[in-house]
């Protein structure tokens, strides 16, 4: 990595941060109505004792449901790649999936699942299944032809196809839709413990907010951020130790 | 032996070949060339199983067959390295593609070795095809169509895309090659003297519909070049025969 790739983004976030920082101080902004970057910071370290069992749980349920979108993604994708019919049948069920705002299932959610863990693993699975899916099966789909009749010839079946060729070839396509899931996998889990449960960050958060504790909202905030961006590096060093032939 | 009997094919109401028949003795090195157009692609095409011929029978070994994929070994202008694959990995692509033992792996392996040293890639097995040259990459393409284990080859340009130094160097590795291990190997071309050089049996096609408009069995004996006064004497006729062929569809 260059050093202005390392010393533009840092820059910019420090120069957003005075400017925030400035502005609230000399405006004499309430902190219960913004509380300056420096206040939040600091929350977020003193009560890193009361945030972190919250952070485990949405953490937890993020977890299960990257897992659960995994197990349901890939064995579909590929269903989907065999069976070019079903696929035709099955994507406008996916789209129109899409279309349904996942905020206005989360009520329902908490009906039929109830206020514990599996509503807000149910609601990250619903948020990441998509991405993963499509880009999987678009990745199989690349597959250069030639490539195709190449084994076809050697003899390979499908399955032989599929673990010699198809899977490592969608490798890429695969990781750039896990990226994106992972990263948007604490909205669903959030949006979840905001509308009923007894623990987790986005709990903490509407509890706080009810009491204009705005600084620990927003060092909620920071923490689930803090959370996605690892979930984004750990997939990241994932792609890099499996797709090692792309950069070169 | 190969034998093609009445092939046909069209696309809509362009017929790019029919009735077309073509023999190919076992053991034995046959180059088809012909213009570009003419259908020499779409014959192979056939042949591997990209598409239904309309009409005909293909034959190999006494056996009909509707195409020749599980029988023949595929080489192509393009190398096809998976780019996820060390060189030593996509050679052995074939023997893993098929149900094997550890112990067929293990003399697959040992086959290999045998044949990168052959061909000039002992020492380059653990390499990624990213770090070689186009004609270290066709040479490990070359060793996977032998890894395929297969009595009969059918290469599609597979020189094409070399520089002159490079391709001379395959040719004559093709030719070593084919007669160590036997091989009836079928290849297209549309480069007359590659043709002279590794042909047993050339066979040359006019254009569309394709036919086959005379067979030539250079007399010269291997490794040919320009210096035999023999190869130079097939060359001529070859190109004489493309001369009138030319003149008769434009006058």
């Amino acid at each position: 990595m260059k050093w202005s790739e390392i010393l533009f983004p840092a820059a910019l976030t420090l120069g957003i941060l005075i400017l925030w920082e400035v502005l609230v101080r000399t405006m004499d902004i309430p902190a219960f109505i913004l509380p300056p970057p420096s206040a939040i910071g600091l929350c977020a370290v003193i009560k890193a004792p009361l945030i972190w069992p919250h952070a485990l749980a949405t953490a937890l349920e993020i977890v299960l449901g990257i897992v659960l979108a995994l197990g349901t993604s890939i064995p579909l994708a590929i269903f989907m790649f065999a069976r070019p019919g079903i696929e035709k049948g099955l994507s406008p069920f996916l789209v129109a999936s899409q279309a349904v705002p996942v905020f206005a299932l989360a009520p329902l959610l908490v009906i039929w699942l109830g206020y514990g863990i599996w509503s807000k693993v149910f609601m990250a699975w619903v948020i990441i299944f998509f991405p993963i899916t499509v880009s999987l099966l678009s990745g199989l789909k690349s597959c250069d032809p030639d490539f195709r009749i190449l084994f076809t010839l050697m003899g390979a079946g499908f399955w032989m196809k599929l673990r010699l060729l198809y899977w490592p070839w969608a490798l890429p396509q695969f990781f750039a839709g896990l990226k994106v899931g992972v990263t948007v996998a604490t909205i669903g889990a959030v949006i979840g413990e905001w509308v009923g449960a007894q623990k987790g960050l986005g709990y903490l958060m509407i509890q706080s907010n009810a009491r204009l504790n705005t600084d620990l909202v927003f060092a909620c905030i920071l923490w689930l951020s803090a959370m996605g961006l690892g979930l984004w590096a750990l997939v990241g060093f994932a792609e890099k130790r499996m797709v090692t032939w792309k950069n070169n | 032996m190969l034998e093609i009997l009445g092939l046909a094919k069209s696309f809509g109401l362009q017929t790019i070949f029919k009735n077309f028949d073509l023999t190919l003795p076992q053991g034995r090195f046959t180059v088809i060339v012909g213009p570009s157009g003419c259908g020499k692609s779409t014959l192979f095409d056939c042949l591997t199983g990209i598409v239904p011929p309309d009409q005909g029978r293909i034959m190999w070994q006494g056996n009909a067959a509707i195409h020749l994929g599980g029988l023949a070994a595929y080489m192509q202008q393009k190398d096809m390295l998976l780019p996820w694959l060390t060189l030593e990995e996509n050679s052995l692509l074939p023997v893993q593609a098929r149900p094997r033992t550890l112990r067929d792996m293990k003399q697959s392996k040992q086959t290999l070795a045998r044949i990168f040293e052959r061909i000039g890639l002992t020492g380059f097995g653990a390499h990624y095809p990213y770090q070689v040259s186009g004609g270290m990459r066709q040479r490990c393409a070359l060793s996977r169509t032998l890894m395929f284990d297969r009595d009969l080859v059918l290469l599609d340009e597979p020189l094409s895309a070399l520089d002159a130094i490079t391709r001379r160097e395959l040719q004559s590795l093709l030719l070593m090659l084919q007669k160590e291990f036997g091989k009836t190997v079928l290849m297209i071309t549309h480069d007359i003297e590659e043709a002279l050089v590794l042909a047993d049996e050339i066979i040359l096609l006019g254009p569309t519909p394709m036919t086959i408009l005379e067979q030539f069995q250079p007399r010269a004996s291997k490794p040919r070049d320009f210096s035999q006064p023999e190869f130079m004497e097939t060359k001529a006729r070859i190109l004489s025969r493309l001369q009138t062929e030319k003149e008769k569809i434009q006058g």
